[in-house]
């Protein structure tokens, strides 16, 4: 009888790098729809750019470093940095903020730590924040979402978007354009509101009493990512430790903190929950498995703190929204959490930390 | 050590014991000065200036201070210096020294200078010494230039920006404006953007070092074959 001769492991799964960046990519629909619907093309067009940046960054440093250039681009985790950028920056920003985003991103925070899972820290996360404190004034310009436009300013389509984030496009200059369609932001309307109660401003504010809970626009693009959350968490992308963790976190910290709306509330726990980027980064940058906590104990721990943190920030920060913040001083924080987290080994009494000398 | 030659003290200064590339001393006000040329080419300078009169003096007074109070000394001198240097300032490049503020007084506890003191010094004669704090003084000079022409053309667009306040009335226009008004990349003028600047700067150094490494060792004259005995044991010389 021959036996083939083989070595473990034995059992395989389907699941390799590229096919669970697809999934991760797949999963991004429904919040990147809502977005596109509520804030025009300036998000496609933003991604767009940052994935063609990536890409060339990382083709160009694998080049540079005498690596298998397809190998690694088919591996797809440059194309879901891209993407997870795109998704944070504002829609209509100009085209080299994307540009210089990325690539720092992709060049600066991943290739020059020694690629992928070398990364102590969130690729897409450092390229946003360098942006956020570089370009404030661009990096803050958010358009108001399409229903609240006045009369008679029409949402820019598809051209008009490309013109505005690409000014040499066209051959008049079209610049100052997007002031005509920024608005703040829920979490910022919030925080820059004195002497309004909660009430008061989600009745006076368009933006609150059109949406049904946390901002109009902005609760169906939470909503929208917390439903690719939930997709990726049905295929076992990831566990639900970190992002749970993270919500459950920021909903405690938002209602133990929450006095009932007077005019310096820091908003409600739904407001919280459905604003800003908090499902984006809940599902899609907290679960990030590189830079994250390892064990199951310490993801929730991490995602815990992240969210604590992104409260703090967000209420006595100078910030509006802080979950790019947050999941980077996690970051820092990750190897330590690994260390005293280690799960017990079968056999072993009781768990050590990692760095425990033998005896 | 007296014997170390004028040329390799020079090599060591500049480039191979570079003291900001190499030693990574003095890395609080290479970090924190750098945004311009000016204030870069100022504290620079004024390092430099302390750094060659410590190492002077300290060389000079080398064989009468016992090993139990050569520190304390070196310090005082180092102090001593610092403040003709903050003077000199006060005196000639008043604004600068105000926009240098207090990394003036915190070149006393730049550990290029005390260090190079100990190391250098107070083994050396008076000539090898002050040869040692120039070479010393401006390769960490030359570094923080470059660090600051980096930082200034990314962070700002401009270059030699104020260079007035060190050069007086002639440098009024040398400011280049490379990408028009407007321009601005903060990170670069933020503290990360030193750290991201100086890392890179290490990194192109020890690439540098490494490409003379192997000419040296591709021009280094080939092994004939035969001419050395086979060993099996141990490493081949």
């Amino acid at each position: 009888m021959a036996l083939l001769k083989l070595t473990s492991p034995h059992a395989h799964t389907t699941q390799d790098t590229g096919n669970v960046m697809q999934l991760v990519l797949l999963a991004t629909t429904p919040g990147l729809l809502a977005l596109t619907i509520f804030f025009g093309w300036g998000t496609l067009i933003n991604i767009c750019i940052a994935s063609i940046v990536a890409l060339g960054c990382e083709a160009g440093i694998m080049h540079l470093r005498k690596r298998p250039v397809m190998f690694y681009l088919r591996d797809y985790s440059a194309l879901v940095t891209a993407v997870l950028l795109g998704l944070a920056l504002p829609p209509l920003a100009p085209w080299w903020i994307a540009v210089v985003g990325t690539a720092f991103a992709i060049i600066i925070a991943k290739q020059l730590y020694g690629g992928l899972g070398y990364n102590p820290f969130n690729p897409a996360m450092i390229g946003y924040v360098v942006l956020l404190i570089s370009f404030p004034v661009q990096m803050t310009a958010w358009p108001a979402p399409a229903p609240l436009y006045e009369a008679g300013t029409a949402v820019p389509g598809l051209w008009q978007s490309l013109q505005i984030v690409l000014p040499f496009l066209s051959p008049e200059a079209v610049t100052g354009t997007i002031d005509a369609f920024t608005a703040a932001t829920p979490l910022d309307t919030v925080k820059h509101s004195t002497g309004l109660l909660m009430e008061q401003l989600y009745q006076k504010d368009p933006l609150f009493s059109q949406g049904n809970w946390a901002g109009l626009g902005w609760e169906w693009v939470n909503l929208g990512f917390l439903a690719g959350g939930c997709f990726l968490l049905y295929r076992k992308i990831f566990t639900w430790h970190a992002p749970v963790a993270m919500l459950v976190a920021l909903t405690l910290c938002s209602a133990l903190f929450y006095d009932g709306g007077s005019s310096t509330s820091h908003g409600s726990p739904l407001l919280h929950l459905l604003s800003g980027a908090t499902m984006l980064g809940a599902f899609f940058i907290v679960t990030d498995p590189v830079t994250s906590a390892t064990s199951n104990r310490g993801r929730l721990i991490y995602g815990a703190l992240i969210g604590v943190l992104i409260f703090i920030i967000r209420s006595w920060g100078n910030y509006p929204d802080s979950v790019a913040f947050a999941v980077l001083l996690m970051n820092f924080a990750a190897p330590l959490i690994d260390n005293y987290t280690l799960p017990r080994t079968y056999g072993h009494q009781k768990s050590r930390r990692a760095t425990e000398k033998k005896d | 050590m007296a014997d170390t030659s004028y040329r390799e003290i020079t090599a060591n200064g500049l480039w191979k014991n570079n003291a900001a590339l190499v030693q990574l001393l003095g890395l609080c006000p290479l970090l924190a000065v750098t945004g311009s040329v000016v204030n870069a080419l100022g504290l620079g300078l004024a390092t430099m200036l302390v750094l060659v009169g410590s190492n002077i003096a300290v060389s000079l007074i080398r064989k009468q201070v016992s090993e139990a109070v050569k520190i304390p000394a070196f310090v005082m001198i180092i102090a001593t210096f610092t403040t003709c240097t903050e003077l000199l300032m006060q005196a000639f490049t008043y604004e600068l020294y105000l926009i240098l503020g207090i990394f003036i007084p915190l070149i006393v506890t730049n550990c290029t200078i005390l260090g190079r003191a100990e190391a250098f010094a107070s083994k050396n004669n008076v000539v090898a010494s002050a040869l040692d704090g120039f070479m010393m003084g401006a390769g960490f000079g030359l570094v923080l230039l470059v660090i600051g022409t980096i930082r200034e053309i990314l962070g700002s667009g401009t270059l030699f920006a104020n260079m007035h306040l060190l050069f007086g009335p002639i440098a009024e226009n040398w400011t280049l404006n490379l990408f028009g008004e407007g321009y601005g990349f903060l990170v670069a003028i933020l503290p990360p953007g030193a750290f991201l600047i100086a890392g890179m700067l290490i990194a192109l150094k020890n690439i540098i070092d490494d490409k003379i490494e192997h000419r040296n060792a591709a021009r280094r004259a080939p092994v004939v074959k035969g001419a050395k005995r086979v060993r099996t044991t141990g490493t081949v010389s």
